[in-house]
């Protein structure tokens, strides 16, 4: 009898130990984002306008050059840094400078940031300058975005693809006035 | 906190040695266990792998397929596969607080706690890696919180985490990298596992067989019950809430996600460092390690066969005496549990010599000083039947024990008494009966000190007690910590028994004109 209960009182372990590790594999449910919100995320990375621009090198200037390094012009390696802006409805989501990366400010510009904003139809303008100028944006683009709750409208640029692109959700071109 | 931990555990351990055989108790195999539910997970990751397409696009789909369509075979391994990988990070954790709950990580053992640390962290990166696969909600919410807390140590390039900005900038070939981490960082935890064994002797790296089959049994029916599942496919349009997390896995990742990344990564590395800093922090309690004295050492190696920790080699002869090899101590794996001295046969308290030294001893806790100490308890002992109780540190607290029928002994393991000391309590009329008492059956806090001594009694391990010895005067309790009310019970069987026995028959004087005696009767 007494070895009957041993057993049974295995069983009984080995059932708690697989119904804890089965339950907390997957519960309790982490609630994480409300459901009347939704997210736009920005990421872009993209390189600001050359410091400098390019200049052709004098024939002395050449010549003082080592030979393996000789060429006809020169370039500043720096970039500027880029603008980007995001307004929704109005009002400012986001405005910041950001500074060319690499150690010699070479590198693009990136961002990535997120805002959770509440679900439904918004006006958003995103824009972006990239040559340093002040109160200016080279780019620029406005839509009307129906975002669903829960909805993740994705803001990245491309210069060659027309600039800034919106991704998963879908973005009308312009704002009703 | 740690000894209320202590006492938790060793209640834990009683209730489980009430139902599992002393071998089976799952507290007490914790390491092994994590061994077997390793090879779980990579039996079954073979197996699912064989079925898992590594497109990005087609994760999913497998492992529904498998999950769906396969469930009697690769479903079932799914389900394996990840409830051995939950079970490994809880017996993980278990044996990692019970290991400082018992003080198992200081001094010589820093070694072993600090080369499990980086196990750890690589069972948690397989871990994380492996919801990622899957390609899920979950492993959207993975690997998004993942990448921004990367990427919020600022160290990468482009930010990772501008990859799951939309289904275009998936990219198959940082998939391929999360399967490449996801088999490559396990095989590397094992190769540490095998280093973080290196500095003891004898590791179990099997469970017994009867707890293995409760195992794996317990796993298939959870399998079968509570199969695994995915929380639907990942869609970069959707932000990915009301998660079941896998609470051994991902359990910080909601601080991740809600926290500033320099928060996070500040808290990270402060509790690494505080993981690694553990065998060195306050309050420090060390005995000064085992000490060799070569003018009473025959280089016999019961020493060196006995030591649980390899703290102890046998190299050449260097004092010129007519033995091929002496034990050398390595301070730095010794843990001065005194088990070579309980093995030395010149641990001889028969000798007249004033100077009682062996031939390897704890300078804090020398046999010398046990003898006297054994005088001083016996001393007291006025009323027959006398018992002689020896207990191990980290056992019963044997304070209050003693009066004019029992006398107390503490050692700093059981193995440290070497059995002729219970041969001389009872020739010498020091007591009618001895009682050794130490940790629960296989928990022993030095590993082989409970085992050494039941074979020593026994006379299957060197030094053996001697044949004189009548068996019924002499008693075993392994009672643990919590221990104490059983061993009060069982001194007092064993006091009626004595009585029965009658007084102490008379022995025959012991030999003691050389210097170096071996134990055998």
């Amino acid at each position: 009898m007494a070895e009957v209960l041993r057993w049974l009182g295995q069983g009984l372990v080995y059932a708690l130990a697989a119904a804890g590790v089965g339950w907390f594999a997957q519960n309790p449910v982490w609630h994480n984002f409300p459901p009347d919100r939704a997210r736009l995320v920005l990421a872009l990375v993209h390189g600001g306008a050359r410091v400098e621009a390019c200049r052709r090198l004098s024939y002395e200037e050449i010549r003082r050059l080592p030979p393996s390094e000789r060429r006809p012009s020169t370039c500043r390696r720096e970039r500027r840094p880029v603008r980007v802006q995001l307004r929704l409805d109005g009002r400012i989501l986001y405005d910041a400078w950001l500074p060319p990366t690499g150690l010699s400010g070479d590198g693009p510009s990136r961002v990535y940031a997120k805002f959770d904003v509440p679900a439904g139809a918004h006006c958003l303008l995103a824009r972006l300058e990239d040559r340093g100028r002040e109160d200016v944006f080279a780019w620029e683009r406005e839509v009307t975005v129906m975002l669903p709750p829960r909805g993740r409208l994705g803001i990245d640029f491309k210069a060659d693809k027309g600039g800034f692109l919106f991704h998963n959700l879908e973005a009308r071109p312009g704002c009703p006035s | 906190m740690k000894r209320g931990l202590r006492k938790l555990f060793a209640a834990a351990e009683e209730v489980l040695s009430r139902v599992f055989p002393p071998a089976w108790n799952p507290l007490l195999n914790l390491g092994a266990l994590g061994f077997f539910f390793y090879w779980i997970v990579v039996i079954s990751g073979i197996y699912v792998y064989i079925f898992f397409d590594t497109g990005i696009l087609q994760a999913y789909r497998s492992v529904e397929y498998m999950t769906v369509d396969q469930w009697y075979a690769a479903g079932i391994m799914r389900s394996l596969h990840r409830y051995a990988s939950d079970g490994m990070v809880v017996v993980m954790m278990l044996h990692m607080v019970r290991e400082w709950a018992l003080d198992r990580c200081r001094g010589a053992r820093w070694f072993s706690w600090v080369t499990g640390v980086p196990v750890m962290v690589m069972i948690y990166v397989s871990g994380i890696t492996g919801y990622w696969l899957v390609w899920d909600r979950l492993a959207f919410y993975v690997a998004l919180v993942t990448s921004e807390w990367l990427d919020a140590a600022g160290i990468f390039g482009e930010p990772i985490a501008r990859n799951f900005l939309s289904v275009e900038h998936l990219n198959d070939r940082f998939f391929t990298l999360m399967i490449f981490l996801h088999i490559a960082v396990p095989l590397v935890a094992l190769i540490v596992l095998w280093v973080h064994l290196q500095r003891i002797t004898r590791p179990r790296i099997h469970p017994p067989r009867g707890l293995a089959v409760g195992v794996l049994v317990s796993l298939l029916v959870l399998a079968l019950v509570h199969p695994a599942t995915s929380q639907g496919p990942a869609d970069p349009g959707r932000v990915p809430a009301d998660l079941g997390l896998d609470w051994f896995y991902l359990p910080l990742y909601p601080f991740y996600e809600k926290l500033p990344g320099p928060v996070t990564w500040s808290a990270s590395l402060v509790l690494l460092f505080l993981f690694l800093s553990v065998p060195w922090l306050p309050p420090m309690r060390r005995r000064r390690p085992a000490r060799v004295d070569l003018a009473n050492c025959n280089g016999c190696a019961r020493c060196f066969a006995d030591c649980p920790y390899n703290a102890i080699t046998m190299v050449m002869r260097s004092d010129g005496r007519p033995f091929a090899r002496e034990p050398r101590v390595d301070p730095s794996l010794c843990v001065a549990c005194g088990l070579c001295a309980g093995a030395c046969p010149t641990a001889m308290p028969f000798r007249r010599r004033a100077e009682l030294s062996p031939g390897i001893d704890l300078p804090d806790a020398t046999i010398r000083a046990l003898r006297e100490r054994v005088h001083a308890a016996a001393a007291r002992l006025v009323e027959r039947p006398r018992v002689m109780v020896f207990g191990c540190e980290p056992g019963v607290d044997l304070t209050g024990l003693g009066g004019p029928a029992v006398a107390a002994v503490t050692v700093t393991c059981a193995g440290q008494l070497p059995p002729v000391f219970v041969d001389y309590v009872l020739s010498r009329d020091l007591a009618d009966g001895v009682v050794i008492t130490g940790c629960a059956p296989g928990s022993c806090l030095h590993r082989f000190g409970q085992a050494w001594t039941e074979a020593r009694l026994a006379r299957r391990r060197d030094p053996r007690l001697r044949r004189r010895v009548p068996d019924e005067r002499v008693r075993t309790v392994w009672a643990g910590p919590l221990g104490r009310a059983r061993l009060e019970a069982e001194i007092a069987a064993f006091r009626r028994a004595l009585a029965a026995l009658g007084e102490t028959p008379p022995v025959a004087p012991a030999p003691v004109s050389r210097a170096v005696e071996t134990a055998d009767g």
